[in-house]
């Protein structure tokens, strides 16, 4: 074991960064495609169905139990991957080819970069302070998230024009006007959260870590979540991540049912497969990055933090203290936590009907923005007051 | 005469969603674990109720003699005309020998059949009727046209209890024709 932790301290940064890249690339994707067949049976089960269920690859059949994850539908996911991967890769003849090829490029870029800055568990060190478990420990943390992840709409844009075909051009439309429109009530919902942890003195920090470290606490305002204190602020903030991801009721650039697929109707096999991922990641980092922000991180319960519970299990069992096994304990509530947010975005899919467009437009400028201004500045004073 | 919907302004709780959202989330929710109502097809099959106007089918008596004699008036009435009868006459020495005639060949052309039931409802002698079965496939345009064997096959026997046509020969070995 601890060969293994000096040979990992002796290698190049560089190595390391690359390393834990594609680990936590190499967790995000198969999560991004298991989400895909959880939207499908929970679609199926929200409507009365079983939902896939009849996959089955003949030469596994003899393996006692299999008929569990031919239910749960499990080869439907890989015959849909092998599916994706091995049909034609037709290009239309009337696009235009390079900015054609470049858009699910660019929808995958900012899915795969908001997530370096994003931390997904801790551990404390022989000092007892809390280290964040993320790839680029940024102090602009939600700064970046927020800069690099709108850049996903230029992916929607280029693919909406570069198709050259009326229904993506009107999704591409409907998408840039749409998230750029949920951007400002967003960013606006967040703003109360950062006044609140930094106390004026202090050294300024936009980190997703500090955040986490905050609701950290184990009595008082520091004990809770935020979105105990700031339930406005969580809501907007909620609403705005569905319209950020693309997802119903907000499902403009894509509309199915007035826009065939939107600005992914041209668009085949893997192509189409990496915007399907990529909303997928940014789901993932949406549902992320609330918790993070509004619900403890990888706290298990208000006033319960995380090192409070690793000194129970420290009881227990002393192995269970040990650096690994806390960050993997905390990864495993991070997750938990975003793994149920994926579930609420499904949940509330099946169950809200589209909006109309311009009914979107109206609820982004007329409702939301006021809200979050009004949000924001209650809390200003709220804040002022307490922090004097 | 002009009929008024009346509209109610939304109160405040429909206008801001989100009671509204979370209420119709039970729903869902609830759905979640609700058993299945759908039905698992091939291994599970519906329950036919009577009256059902499956596949045109023709029938014999219990006696097991065809009842069908040609007559022709099924496909003279079949909206789509996918019915094809080629009127054969019976041998005197067969043992259905008092009846007038019997079809040679009887077709049914399943890609124009309509189901409509007309056939049944015209037939003077009950001999085709539209029976349980639903499901019709086949991969050529000629597996898809019953033929007279495959029609009594898919029809089987019902047990009606005219016997008319031994009352006929049963009459005409008594010396009165009708």
């Amino acid at each position: 074991m601890t060969a293994v932790f000096t040979f990992w301290a002796g290698l190049h940064p560089l190595i390391q960064g690359l390393i834990k890249g594609l680990a936590v690339i190499g967790v995000m994707f198969p999560i991004g495609g298991a989400c895909s067949l959880v939207e499908r049976k929970v679609s199926a089960w929200m409507q009365g169905r079983p939902g896939p269920n009849r996959a089955l690859p003949p030469w596994l059949a003899w393996v006692p139990g299999i008929g569990l994850l031919q239910r749960l539908g499990l080869f439907h996911l890989m015959a849909d991957g092998i599916k994706m991967f091995l049909k034609e890769d037709s290009l239309p003849g009337h696009v235009n080819k390079f900015y054609f090829l470049l858009a699910p490029v660019v929808g995958m870029i900012p899915a795969l970069t908001t997530v370096t800055v994003v931390p997904f568990g801790a551990y404390f060190d022989s000092a007892g302070q809390m280290v964040p478990l993320v790839l680029a420990n940024l102090d602009v943390g939600i700064l970046a998230v927020f800069a690099v992840g709108s850049l996903g709409v230029y992916s929607l844009i280029l693919a909406g024009w570069a198709s050259n075909s009326k229904y993506p051009f009107l999704g591409g439309i409907r998408a840039s006007a749409q998230l750029i429109s949920y951007e400002l009530a967003m960013t606006l919902s967040v703003v109360p959260v950062f006044l609140m942890i930094n106390a004026p003195g202090g050294t300024g920090t936009l980190s997703l870590t500090d955040v986490v470290r905050f609701q950290s606490g184990t009595s008082g305002l520091h004990g809770t979540w935020f979105i105990m204190t700031m339930p406005l602020s969580a809501v907007v903030f909620l609403v705005s991540l569905f319209a950020e991801t693309n997802r119903l009721p907000f499902d403009m650039a894509e509309g199915e049912a007035d826009l065939v697929g939107g600005f992914h109707t041209e668009y085949g096999s893997m192509k189409w497969g990496l915007f399907f991922v990529a909303e997928y990641s940014h789901m993932l980092i949406g549902s992320g990055v609330f918790t993070l922000l509004f619900l403890g991180g990888w706290n298990p319960l208000p006033w319960v933090p995380l090192q409070t519970v690793i000194g129970w299990l420290a009881h227990l069992s002393p192995l269970l203290a040990h650096p690994l096994a806390v960050g993997l304990i905390s990864i495993g509530i991070f997750m938990g936590k975003v793994l149920f947010f994926m579930f609420v975005f499904m949940w509330v899919r099946w169950t809200v009907p589209r909006f109309r467009y311009d009914q979107v437009m109206k609820l982004g400028w007329q409702k939301l923005l006021p809200l979050a201004i009004g949000n924001l500045i209650f809390y200003a004073i709220v804040i002022a007051v307490l922090q004097k | 005469m002009a009929y008024t919907v009346e509209r109610k302004p939304l109160t405040l709780l429909e206008r801001i969603y989100i009671p509204q959202i979370l209420a119709g989330m039970r729903v869902t929710l609830k759905h979640l674990f609700a058993p299945n109502v759908t039905m698992q097809y091939p291994e599970e099959r519906p329950a036919i109720p009577s009256g059902y106007r499956g596949v045109p089918t023709l029938v014999m008596d219990p006696h097991g003699r065809e009842k069908c004699v040609s007559c022709q008036l099924c496909e003279f009435v079949c909206p789509p005309k996918a019915i094809r009868i080629t009127p054969g006459e019976i041998p005197p020495d067969a043992p259905t020998g008092h009846v007038e005639k019997a079809p040679k060949a009887f077709d049914i052309d399943m890609l124009r059949c309509i189901y409509c039931g007309l056939c049944q409802e015209v037939c003077p002698e009950e001999a085709i009727f539209l029976q349980n079965q639903y499901s019709m496939t086949g991969y050529t345009r000629a597996e898809m046209v019953n033929d007279k064997a495959r029609l009594y096959e898919l029809g089987g026997t019902l047990p009606d209890q005219h016997f008319k046509w031994d009352k006929k020969k049963a009459a005409a070995e008594h010396g009165n024709a009708h």
